[in-house]
């Protein structure tokens, strides 16, 4: 029996409440309303670490604890209550969405400091806790489904926070219904999961896992990874994150690179009774995290736009991490730990990002950026920790992370071992190209910025939080791997596994990695430190370049396949419903007047054929009632 | 105590106050009218107090003698099917009320008029979910298209004259079908133990399987009309374009739940074994409503018409829930349709006040409101999100639960529909983008916000979406008991979870 908290819920009431204030209040609250809703996200932080430090003083078959609300929906068996559960899964996940989120709302403060509308975006971001915090504390998969759908609605609050621009607003509409469609996937889940266990609950659905058939978890593990596909913006639905970079700047760092996109991992590991069970839907998630990592990977060498670039390495590296979850029961705790690595390095480079443009009058081009370093040097500073930790160099953080990843790729056993070690292998190489590509664009080289530019350093409200993030992007991973203190902590809630034969002892792994990275860098600096940047993208380059610059064509594809199709079927009915259904409802109706209109000759004044007509409706009446009766 | 007479008689008592006003003081036939339905809201709550909610026989009966020659009964009684749908419809005519304050002005006739028409049709709106004598029934379900008809032939805009034939019209035929069935039934009913129009007395006849099936046809095509079924729908967008958007809100919102009401209280209690034999059929109609609707919807540039087609669409799933024969798509239908009137309301209602303002009713004259009406495209957007369903707002359980419901017995209808979720986002998302966002498109520059009235007009709309949305569990345990009656009248039980044979 699981113990009881009283208190959970205070993680996600403190952000909520937040938001509601500050949305009800309106304009009232635009002089203390920022200051509110980052006290109240860093309250819940807080209230994240006292349920740590009580986690920690119970031995560890008794750390989850529960909180039942109250009860949500009752019917029939259909029982779901407003119940929440915290575990050692899901206080890493507390800690870094109240963690990371609180540095955001502070950095924020000053980055939104001159628009007319800040206080909004504020309770744009305390929603948006609030919905994460209820994601990964629901108790059931409908629980988490409305935090789900919930941060869906904040990414599409936040994308289109400057939605006068129409171009902003076409980028929001497109992730929420791109997110949608994964959430379909999430809704199918929740129903074969009732039909076939009569339960929706994680410890129930656990629980009938051994009484259920393959097939059925087959279906149920696919349709989850549907579900995390559009969430974590991996293959094919990845379409929506490049242009969720409309965004103001901090809302990309902390949804669209530390926590949102990172809801489809946690939705793997949490079900990871499902895919322990159903090896199809486990190679499915091999698969898919594989080919995005590469296809992240790939989009991000030619991206100009510097958020851009870091969106798709993100959509990248949340493949490594999806990869490795599809690599359990073995594999969940390393897609955790680079989880949490990479919520430290990229939000803390997609804010320096922010800082660059807020140097440089919001541009994003890196062709006009060039020897910042010395203009913005603690920028510089806590990017270049960040460059070092995603590149995976010892000792920062993606050392450890994405050498546990890559190791566990080669060691997954056979051909399948062979091909995902080379995967992750040659996306790291590619991600220490493009990665040194930003670096070397923006921060050496000479000037090549606007005649308007003048750079000079964020004040410290905006480098402060880069700073502790840059300090968590040189320590995290040492920390968590340390006496693999983060994998004996999530132990208990993954299955034991049998050690797995090594093809590859670490060491060699490590190599490896080191000599693609340095590959991938000393490219990097052949191709750009040594000749002069263009200011303009050049044109003729070769298609593959061209390709890449088009996210490999996944809109074009979207777009014949689905959007134009669909235009069209929507014509057609529209059409069709004018001049068919209701065509035929007004030829009826023209009918019957040109019926009454002959009628009216019948009306000729004779009794005799009155009485005529009378009798024959009778008689037709009795016949009616008649057979109807029989 | 007589409840759901007095409910029906105070809009009456109403009606007589507002008589005797002199037609120029509008401001007080206004508050008349506002006080009535206030009253009659007050009421209705009261009684709701008094409901046994485990109780699934029917409670608050009343019957008197009307046509003894006839068998005929004014007869009265409510389970908890009916209760739900009369609290939303007595929510929802005080918030019409005030919410189009100024909607009668422009009108044919005065506004004395319009408010005798709607406290009339708040009557029959009572009276056609408490009625349990099927001629009284039929009665106020034809005579409550009187006020409907002169509510937008003479307070509507456009080609209101000629939408509210069409709707006339459409509605009288489906009246006759129905019409045609009770009289069979009668008969029927006059060879089995003496003639009756009581619905109880009527539910246990003894019928051959073709006459069964040809008067459930009688019933469900009445209803099909009423509830907009594909393909009897196209009366509806007319008539909701014409319409003020006062009078869509009662006919969207109330009205037209008439006709999933009757599928459930007349099809499903008169003709159960019809109603098996039909179901695949009408689930296939459903799900065909779900989608076209909600295409149809992405294809409209009218707002009217955009928001008719969403609520094919919602109908489309209230009709899959009732046709699923589980205990979670029945309450879930239900459920729905007590939440679709608020969703639809909301929108109504704030779309009618954006085309009120702008004088146009197309999407695309609209632009920017964001900036310049925050509250009113603030509002908008919360309504839209009701629309589509999203988890924590009321439509949200209910859709879920129809179509968790509707899987256990049909997966390939339920996953077919669940489509309907993506396309829901569109029909939302894109006039919402056209509208309220982008920049300011010429014209729209100096619209006015919301102001008090409309405020607080629309705040127990929304105050309902949201709380429901958390804590749906006083309407539940009220539907509960009534639809796991009528399933297991029907002789269903819910699917057993099957481990998909292992």
């Amino acid at each position: 029996m699981m113990m009881n908290s009283t208190s959970i819920v205070y993680l996600i009431a403190l952000p909520l409440a937040g938001a509601v204030i500050l949305l009800l209040a309106g304009r009232r609250s635009d002089k203390w309303g920022h200051l509110l809703a980052t006290a109240l996200c860093a309250s819940s932080f807080f209230v994240g670490l006292y349920q740590l430090s009580l986690m920690f003083n119970r031995p560890s078959q008794e750390r989850p604890v529960s909180q039942k609300l109250f009860e949500w929906i009752s019917v029939g068996t259909f029982k779901i209550d407003a119940g929440l559960l915290l575990d050692q899964l899901s206080i890493c996940f507390v800690l870094l969405i109240t963690g990371v989120g609180t540095l955001i709302h502070i950095y924020s403060i000053s980055y939104m400091a001159h628009d007319p509308h800040r206080r909004r975006f504020f309770a744009f971001l305390n929603l948006f806790i609030a919905a994460m915090l209820l994601l990964v504390l629901g108790d059931s998969y409908l629980n988490l489904y409305v935090g789900w759908e919930g941060v869906g609605l904040a990414s599409y609050l936040l994308i289109g926070f400057w939605n006068e621009k129409p171009a902003y607003a076409t980028a929001s509409k497109k992730a929420f219904v791109m997110n949608r469609i994964g959430d379909m996937g999430l809704s199918f889940a929740i129903m074969i999961a009732f039909a076939t266990m009569g339960t929706v609950s994680f410890i129930g659905v656990q629980a009938a896992v051994e009484q259920t058939s393959t097939p059925v978890l087959t279906g149920i593990g696919i349709m989850l990874l549907v579900a995390a596909i559009g969430k974590s913006a991996q293959f094919p639905l990845q379409a929506w994150l490049g242009d969720a970079m409309a965004g103001p700047t901090p809302v990309s760092a902390l949804i669209h690179a530390a926590t949102m996109v990172t809801a489809g991992v946690y939705l793997i590991t949490r079900s990871n009774f499902i895919f322990d069970a159903a090896p199809t839907a486990q190679l499915l998630v091999v698969i898919v995290g594989a080919i995005t990592l590469m296809f992240g990977a790939l989009i991000g060498t030619a991206k100009d736009d510097i958020k851009k670039a870091l969106a798709a390495s993100t959509m990248s590296q949340i493949g490594y991490m999806i990869l490795c979850a599809g690599l359990g029961p073995v594999g969940y705790a390393f897609a955790i730990m680079h989880l949490l690595t990479h919520g430290f390095f990229k939000a803390g480079m997609f804010l320096g990002a922010g800082s660059v443009m807020h140097g440089m009058n919001d541009e994003v081009n890196m062709r006009k950026y060039g020897a910042l370093r010395k203009a913005m040097p603690i920028t510089f500073v806590t990017f270049g920790l960040g460059y070092l930790a995603i590149l995976g160099i010892p000792p920062f953080a993606g050392f450890y992370s994405k050498d546990m990843i890559i190791e566990t790729a080669f060691n997954a056993g056979g051909s399948k071992g062979i091909i995902l070690g080379i995967v992750t292998l040659l996306g790291a190489g590619i991600t220490a190209f493009y990665m040194t590509r930003v670096m070397i664009l923006t921060f050496t080289g000479t000037p090549r910025w606007d005649e308007k530019a003048q750079p000079h350093e964020s004040p410290w409200l905006m480098w402060l939080p880069m700073a502790v993030l840059a300090i968590g992007s040189a320590t995290s991973g040492y920390l968590l791997s340390s006496n693999d203190s983060l994998v004996k902590w999530l132990s208990p809630l993954f299955e034991s596994h049998e050690e797995h034969h090594e093809l590859l002892p670490p060491i060699i792994v490590s190599a490896l990695a080191l000599v693609m990275v340095a590959i991938g860098v000393a490219i990097a600096f052949l191709k750009y430190s040594r000749r002069e940047i263009d200011a303009v993208a050049p044109k003729n380059v070769s298609i593959f370049t061209r390709i890449a610059r088009e996210d490999l064509m996944q809109d074009r594809l979207n777009e014949a396949v689905f959007m134009r199709p669909g235009q069209e079927l929507t014509k057609t009915l529209v059409k069709t419903d004018a001049v068919i259904i209701d065509g035929a409802v007004r030829a009826v109706g023209r009918l019957t007047i040109a019926t009454g209109l002959s009628l009216r000759r019948v009306q000729n004044g004779f009794v005799r054929s009155y009485a005529a007509f009378i009798l024959m409706g009778a008689l037709a009446m009795i016949v009616a009632i008649w057979v109807v009766v029989q | 105590m007589m409840w759901l007479t007095l409910l029906m008689a105070i809009p009456i008592i109403g009606t007589g106050v507002i008589a005797i006003l002199p037609k120029k003081n509008e401001q007080a036939v206004k508050q008349i009218a506002l006080t009535t339905t206030l009253i009659v809201l007050a009421t209705t709550l009261a009684m709701a107090t008094r409901f046994q909610r485990d109780n699934v026989e029917l409670q608050f009966t009343e019957k008197y003698s009307w046509i003894p020659s006839f068998g005929i009964n004014y007869a009265l009684g409510i389970d908890g099917l009916s209760l739900v749908l009369i609290v939303m419809s007595t929510i929802l005519v005080p918030v019409v009320v005030l919410a189009g304050w100024n909607e009668p002005q422009g009108g044919r006739w005065s506004v004395k008029n319009y408010y005798v028409l709607i406290l009339v049709l708040e009557t029959m709106m009572i009276g056609v979910f408490a009625a349990t004598d099927l001629f009284l029934f039929y009665v106020i379900f034809e005579a409550m298209l009187i006020p409907v008809y002169f509510l937008i032939g003479g307070y509507g805009t456009g080609e209101r004259s000629g939408a509210a034939v069409k709707f006339l019209i459409y509605s009288l035929f489906g009246g006759l079908l129905m019409l045609a069935a009770i009289i069979a039934l009668y008969v029927i009913s006059s060879s089995q133990g003496g003639a009756t129009f009581d619905l109880a007395a009527l539910s246990g006849l003894q019928m051959s399987s073709t006459t069964q099936n040809l008067l459930f046809l009688g019933f469900f095509i009445a209803f099909a009309i009423k509830a907009p079924l594909w393909p009897l729908h196209t009366w509806l967008p007319d008539a909701a374009d014409s319409a003020t958007p006062g009078t869509s809100v009662l006919l969207l919102g109330v009205l037209d739940k008439v006709g999933t009401f009757g599928m459930i209280r007349y099809c499903l209690t008169l003709f159960p074994e019809a109603s098996k034999t039909f179901t695949p059929v009408i689930l296939v109609l459903a799900v065909i409503s779900i989608l076209y609707g909600a295409i149809l919807a992405i294809g409209q540039r009218d707002l009217k018409r955009l928001i008719a087609f969403t609520s094919i669409s919602h109908f489309g799933f209230i009709t899959m829930g009732i046709f699923a024969m589980t205990s979670q798509g029945h309450s879930g239908a239900t459920l729905y349709m007590f939440n679709h009137g608020f969703s639809t309301a909301a929108l109504f209602l704030i779309g009618g006040w954006m085309i009120s303002r702008r004088g146009s009713s197309t999407i695309a004259d609209f632009g920017g409101l964001q900036r310049i009406t925050p509250v009113m495209a603030w509002m908008f957007f919360l309504a839209g999100m009701s629309s589509l369903a999203l988890p924590g707002l009321s439509s949200f359980v209910s859709e879920f639960l129809v179509l968790v419901g509707t899987f256990t017995r049909y997966p390939v209808h339920a996953v077919i529909a669940t489509f309907g979720i993506v396309l829901a986002a569109l029909y939302i998302l894109i006039p919402v983008q056209k509208a309220l966002h982008g920049p300011t498109t010429p014209g729209n520059e100096n619209l006015s916000d919301l102001n008090l009235r409309e405020k607080i007009a629309i705040a127990p709309v929304m105050a309902i979406i949201v709380v429901l949305g958390f804590y749906p569990s006083p309407l539940l345990n009220v539907i509960n008991p009534a639809a796991s009656h009528v399933i297991a009248q029907l002789g269903f039980s819910d699917p057993a979870p099957s481990n998909g044979g292992k």
